[in-house]
């Protein structure tokens, strides 16, 4: 919301200057965006007289002139049509900057003559859009002084922020009234003294709720030529065209007291103004030029013959005023707002209307702004008036709110005097008690208020129902920075955590992967439907995205990140590890998941190890390992199982190799974590170049751990060392390195307390393994016959597999 | 006798002395220490003296043996230190050549913010909540005192699911229980917690926050983290006083100024946004300093906005189902990405959500920089 200094002067009386009003603004909540002083760019241009013009001796279309700016004569050359002996015009010396033209004038020869400055156009000077020539002055203008004083120019444009419940501000004199009660001076009183009217008013008649009071008052024999001066003026500062007299005089008023209104050129209308529910498909040709197809229950303003206004939003093309208008009807109205809000939302439809209706105007401001704005009309435009007609009436429904003064301590933390704050409500147009305005006040009225305050809501406030309300209008203008900062007890015990288990899951395993050599990478929730469908599509998508590659709630942190690789490696980067915690999005649900990508080098090539090495499926593997550890899964009891394909409940899709890659599973069900190499034509898709490592680790399938103290169970290091017995078995393809080494773990639970693989042999028809056991004695060492015993079962337990021991 | 003695022993001592290894050494020990050696030969005529030679030539025969055994121990050991030495020698490497060093992983900065506001926030009882990001309109709006047509609802750039527009249009939607957007603001959770929780209520609830606006300063999603408090007696100043601590831990700054605001959202009522106070000092904005620089946004400082906050609108504490008349209290919503950015000197919000692994090993974390009230929250570049 722009208006300028002035503007706001003509409903607030102060003696503040401009830097009080604008910290003023800001502290009573209403945020200052910007202040521009046009006056600024235009301070070094003078008025100046055109002393003589002759033509330029090297070129027709140029003229050279002298010119007086107050200093004698100067030499300037000129190309504009109307520059002539004797014209009041506004003047640029060498040095200043033209901001139209984004140009510093210096002394320059322009075909051979020399030229100290310009006279300049409203274009020029970004006051207007007239470029057909330099500006003209009356002739009395002050030559030699500033041009930006003498035009009125000086007037601080002030930018405002008004937040959604704050119709009343969307015009001057509301935030006039809000500077006034902050103690900034007087709020004017408002003149709305109808013009004395003669004949019958218009025929209107309202005959929907979405309008509850139309109100419309002719004037005949109107003249719609250019607004006054100062009108243009002040709505060009703010940012609004001039256009005619009565189509500004309807912004002017909007601005001035948020107050839409509408003016229709009678000429263009057949039989009575109806407001009315618009019918299904009803189209409209809108001041802004385009059509809108409109739904039933949107509420329109149309005669006999066709919709005129959307009503509360913008008006028809058809029946606006032109210059040649000469009789209007003012339409003054109350529109619903959540029906202004939902026609708007609809259609698309932003106006300035339509910001004031959908917020509320104030419903009890009909007859007065129609008032305001005939007379404005007659004022500007001739005329005469007819009477008002009212159609429907305004829901004004005066609302009381029962008020304890001592909430604004009990709940703002600020104590305000009682007094101190009835004045601050009386101020706003609250009335308190039998105190219905600001004057009124007397401590002796005051004093026979008792108990809680029946405190009226003005009109104009649609925001404020309830006492909380009051607390707030109580606070910003005694001042939220008088409130003083109050420490807030402390839990009374023992600090405890105050993270959730599944928190402390999440830290624990972003620490880890960070620790691990891994980049925590966080890409967008939603990916395209096109990256989706390998991990068996997304079961949620956008229906209003930015775009088709951020639509679809990923299914899976691996399209983010496999993006993310791409650009990595794109940009040289040798070796990516990169992982994101975050969720994926299922269709009963969001999934805290790990995700992680190995692609590039493993290591870069080195005097030490050679050639560089990329990343394989056991890289994946020993991360999903490490990383389920530091999440406290129970790492040893995981079986390794392929992925399951779609038949087996698996997604759709090809995500992962089918030979490289695997689940970590507790329990045949429960997947903790796939793993391994990602699947070529999933690496085509996202234009890489594999091999390209992967994990997803499912920390919602964690099991959650059993709370069992801090004490840890006891435990003593065995005195006896543990003893190491290798066996070298020679297995059938297809067994497992997993179900043989469960199967040698197991054959005697008492005293092997480990075994693994450590060397692999394979060839064509042979494939042989090398398992390494360690035994824990516990009372006494072994015996050689015991040592044999267990070596027997180890075999045996080989054996019913298929292996046998190598000779 | 004696001169004979005395002989042998400087010959042997030269003996030791001249011995070019531990070989040489060797020899001259067993022709004077040895079974057959001279000086036990000498030993051995002891047996035959009377006492009182004995007396006389014993110690001084022992002296002998000691003396040679000395110094056969000490020229061995010179010896051994000698051949090391020149083993050691010829034992170099290029010390220079590089080493490879482990890959170190890195914390994104917003989840080390995120960490570093739960610490904070420990410190003042608040535990962490969380919340789907996918809502229905109850929670993320009605809920939160924003009706259907309210004009707070434009102010959100919804992103809006199609299972829920479609359930709209076949009229199976429920506004409690049909998912139908993506959460605009971390304050459903507020919710959330006030209708899994009986008060008194304190948390914090981090998390992402999708809206529909994509340019150089806003992104689609980012995240915020929403601060609850609902108890008896709970005033504007203790929300004062929380926003005051929390924002001097987080900056480690004791002299962080703030400026509340009143404001609108329509939630909280009286509601106040924050601005917090900078300043510039040798070309960098640093966020605290003199307060009077901080005036009119000048060239020496000024204010900036960081987040809104209010006390809880009594219809969203009775949404929740809880008596406004008992509880009331404050709730607070500020942007991770924002303040990551002010604390730690980074400029370009886009760049959070890129993954490009140069920007995250230079603006990223060490996985030992743990926050911790007693090491500091912040984390040193």
């Amino acid at each position: 919301m722009k208006f300028t200094l002035s503007w706001l002067r003509d409903h607030l009386d102060t003696e503040a200057d401009l830097d009080t009003i604008l910290r003023t603004l800001t502290r009573v909540g209403l945020e200052v965006e910007g202040v521009a002083d046009p006056g600024e760019a235009l301070a070094p241009f003078t008025v100046a007289r055109v002393l003589s013009a002759e033509r330029h001796p090297q070129a027709d279309k140029l003229q050279v002139l002298q010119v007086d700016a107050g200093n004698g004569p100067l030499q300037v050359v000129c190309g504009a049509p109307n520059a002539r002996a004797g014209l009041v015009g506004v003047f640029g010396a060498p040095g200043t900057y033209v901001p139209g033209a984004d140009i510093t004038l210096k002394v320059a020869a322009i075909r051979g003559v020399e030229s100290n400055g310009m006279m300049c156009s409203a274009r020029e000077l970004q006051i207007g859009e007239g470029h057909d020539g330099i500006i003209e002055l009356p002739e009395d203008a002050p030559v030699g002084e500033s041009y930006a004083s003498y035009a009125g120019l000086t007037d601080p444009v002030i930018d405002v922020s008004i937040t959604p419940n704050r119709q009343d501000c969307m015009g001057v004199r509301g935030i006039a009234r809000d500077l006034a009660a902050a103690g900034l001076g007087t709020l004017k009183p408002l003149a709305a003294e109808p013009v004395a009217a003669s004949g019958a008013g218009p025929a209107v008649r309202t005959d929907t709720p979405g309008c509850p009071a139309l109100f419309a008052q002719n004037v005949s024999g109107v003249t719609n030529g250019d607004s006054p001066e100062w009108m243009r003026r002040r709505l060009t500062a703010i940012g609004q065209k001039p256009i005619s007299t009565l189509v500004d005089i309807t912004n002017y008023l909007m601005i001035d007291l948020g107050r839409p209104l509408h003016v229709y050129d009678r000429a263009t209308l057949a039989g009575p103004l109806v407001a009315r529910a618009a019918t299904e498909g009803e189209e409209v040709l809108a001041l802004n030029g385009k059509t809108y197809r409109l739904s039933a229950g949107m509420t329109v303003i149309a005669d006999d013959a066709a919709v005129h206004d959307i009503g509360g939003i913008m008006g028809g093309e058809h029946s606006g005023v032109t210059p040649a208008t000469t009789d209007v009807l003012i339409e003054c109205a109350y529109f619903d707002p959540d029906g202004i809000a939902r026609t708007g939302q609809a259609l698309a439809l932003t106006s300035d209307a339509r910001q004031r209706f959908e917020r509320g105007v104030d419903p009890a401001f009909l007859d007065d702004g129609l008032a305001i704005a005939t007379r404005l009309v007659v004022d500007l435009c001739g005329g005469t008036p007819s009477e008002v007609t009212r159609a429907g009436s305004p829901p004004v429904e005066p609302r009381v709110i029962s008020y304890d003064p001592d909430l604004c301590r009990t709940l703002g933390g600020l104590a305000v005097p009682a007094a101190r704050q009835a004045r601050i409500l009386l101020s706003l147009g609250f009335s308190v008690g039998a105190i219905d305005h600001a004057d009124a006040y007397s401590d002796a009225l005051f004093s026979q208020i008792e108990g809680r305050w029946p405190v009226r809501v003005p009109t104009w406030r649609r925001d404020v129902d309830g006492p909380a309300d009051l607390v707030e209008e109580v606070i910003r203008i005694e001042g939220i920075d008088r409130v003083a900062a109050v420490p807030l007890p402390r839990v009374p015990g023992v600090a405890r955590p105050t993270a959730t288990p599944e928190q402390k899951l999440e830290r624990r395993v972003r620490r880890a992967a960070a620790a691990r050599g891994l980049d925590e990478a966080v890409t967008w929730s939603f990916v395209s439907a096109r990256d989706a469908a390998p991990f068996g599509g997304g079961a949620w998508s956008l229906a209003n995205p930015i775009s088709e590659e951020l639509k679809v709630m990923r299914p899976s942190l691996l399209p983010g990140l496999l993006s993310a690789t791409h650009r990595n490696l794109a940009r040289g980067q040798g070796g990516v590890r990169l992982f994101e915690i975050g969720r994926r999005y299922l269709a009963d649900g969001e999934r805290p998941t790990l995700g992680l990508v190995l692609a590039g080098d493993r290591r870069p090539r080195g005097w030490r190890e050679g050639k560089a090495a990329g990343f394989d499926a056991y890289d994946a593997k020993a991360e999903a390992l490490a990383l389920l550890a530091a999440a406290g899964a129970p790492v040893d009891n995981l079986q390794v199982m392929p992925v399951p394909s779609e038949a087996e409940g698996g997604e759709a899709g090809e995500a992962w190799h089918p030979g490289r890659s695997g689940t970590l599973r507790l329990g045949p069900k429960t997947i903790l974590a796939r793993f391994g190499m990602l699947h070529p034509s999933l690496l085509k898709a996202f234009d890489l170049d594999g091999p390209i490592a992967a994990v997803e680790l499912y920390l919602d399938a964690l099991p959650a751990k059993r709370g069992s103290g801090l004490a840890r169970a006891p435990y003593a290091p065995p005195a006896l060392q543990p003893v190491r017995r290798d066996f070298a078995f020679i297995v059938p393809t297809g067994l497992a390195a997993d179900a043989l080494v469960r199967a040698v773990r197991g054959a005697d639970k008492v005293n092997i307390v480990a075994a693994r693989v450590f060397d692999l042999f394979e060839r064509e028809d042979e494939r042989s393994m090398a398992v390494e056991i360690v035994l824990q004695p516990s009372e006494k060492s072994y015996t050689d016959a015991d040592l044999k015993a267990v070596a027997d079962k180890v075999v045996a337990a080989a054996a019913k597999l298929g292996a046998t021991l190598r000779g | 006798m004696t001169d004979d003695l005395d002989q042998m022993r400087e010959q042997m001592l030269a003996a030791v002395a001249a011995s070019p290894g531990l070989d040489a050494l060797d020899v001259v020990r067993v022709d004077a220490l040895g079974k057959q050696g001279r000086i036990t030969q000498l030993l051995k005529t002891l047996g035959a003296m009377s006492p009182d030679q004995r007396q006389v030539e014993g110690p001084r025969i022992q002296g002998l043996r000691e003396a040679v055994a000395a110094a056969i121990a000490a020229r061995k050991d010179a010896l051994e230190a000698a051949a090391l030495n020149a083993r050691l020698a010829t034992e170099t490497l290029d010390m220079t050549l590089p080493v490879d060093a482990a890959p170190a992983g890195t914390i994104h900065p917003v989840s080390q913010v995120m960490d570093e506001l739960s610490e904070i926030f420990a410190d003042l009882g608040f535990a962490v909540a969380t919340g789907p990001e996918m809502e229905t309109d109850w929670h993320n709006f009605s809920a939160l005192n924003i009706p259907d047509t309210h004009p707070a609802r434009a102010m959100h750039d919804t992103f809006y699911l199609q299972q829920g527009v479609d359930a709209k249009a076949a009229g199976t939607a429920d506004e409690r229980t049909t998912v139908s957007l993506l959460r605009t603001h971390t304050s459903p959770v507020q919710i959330r917690t006030m209708l899994a929780n009986k008060p008194p209520i304190r948390i914090i609830a981090p998390g992402r926050t999708y809206r529909s606006d994509s340019d150089a300063t806003h992104t689609p999603m980012f995240h915020q983290v929403e601060g609850l408090v609902i108890d008896r007696g709970i005033t504007l100043g203790h929300l004062k006083w929380t926003l005051e601590t929390f924002l001097k831990a987080f900056f480690e700054r004791d002299d962080i100024v703030l400026r509340l605001r009143p404001s609108y959202f329509p939630f909280t009522e009286p509601s106040a946004e924050v601005d917090v106070g900078y300043t510039w000092t040798k070309g960098k904005r640093v966020i605290g300093g003199d307060p009077d620089k901080m005036r009119g946004d000048g060239p020496n400082g000024g204010w900036m906005e960081v987040l809104g906050s209010g006390m809880v609108h009594p219809k969203v504490i009775a949404a929740c189902g809880l008596d406004p008349a008992e509880w009331q209290g404050f709730a607070f919503g500020c942007g991770i990405d924002r303040l990551a950015m002010l604390k730690y000197g980074i400029d370009d919000l886009r760049a959070f959500f890129d993954g490009d692994i140069r920007w995250l090993k230079h603006y990223g974390f060490s996985a030992l920089d743990v926050p911790t009230l007693s090491g500091g929250i912040g984390a040193a570049a």
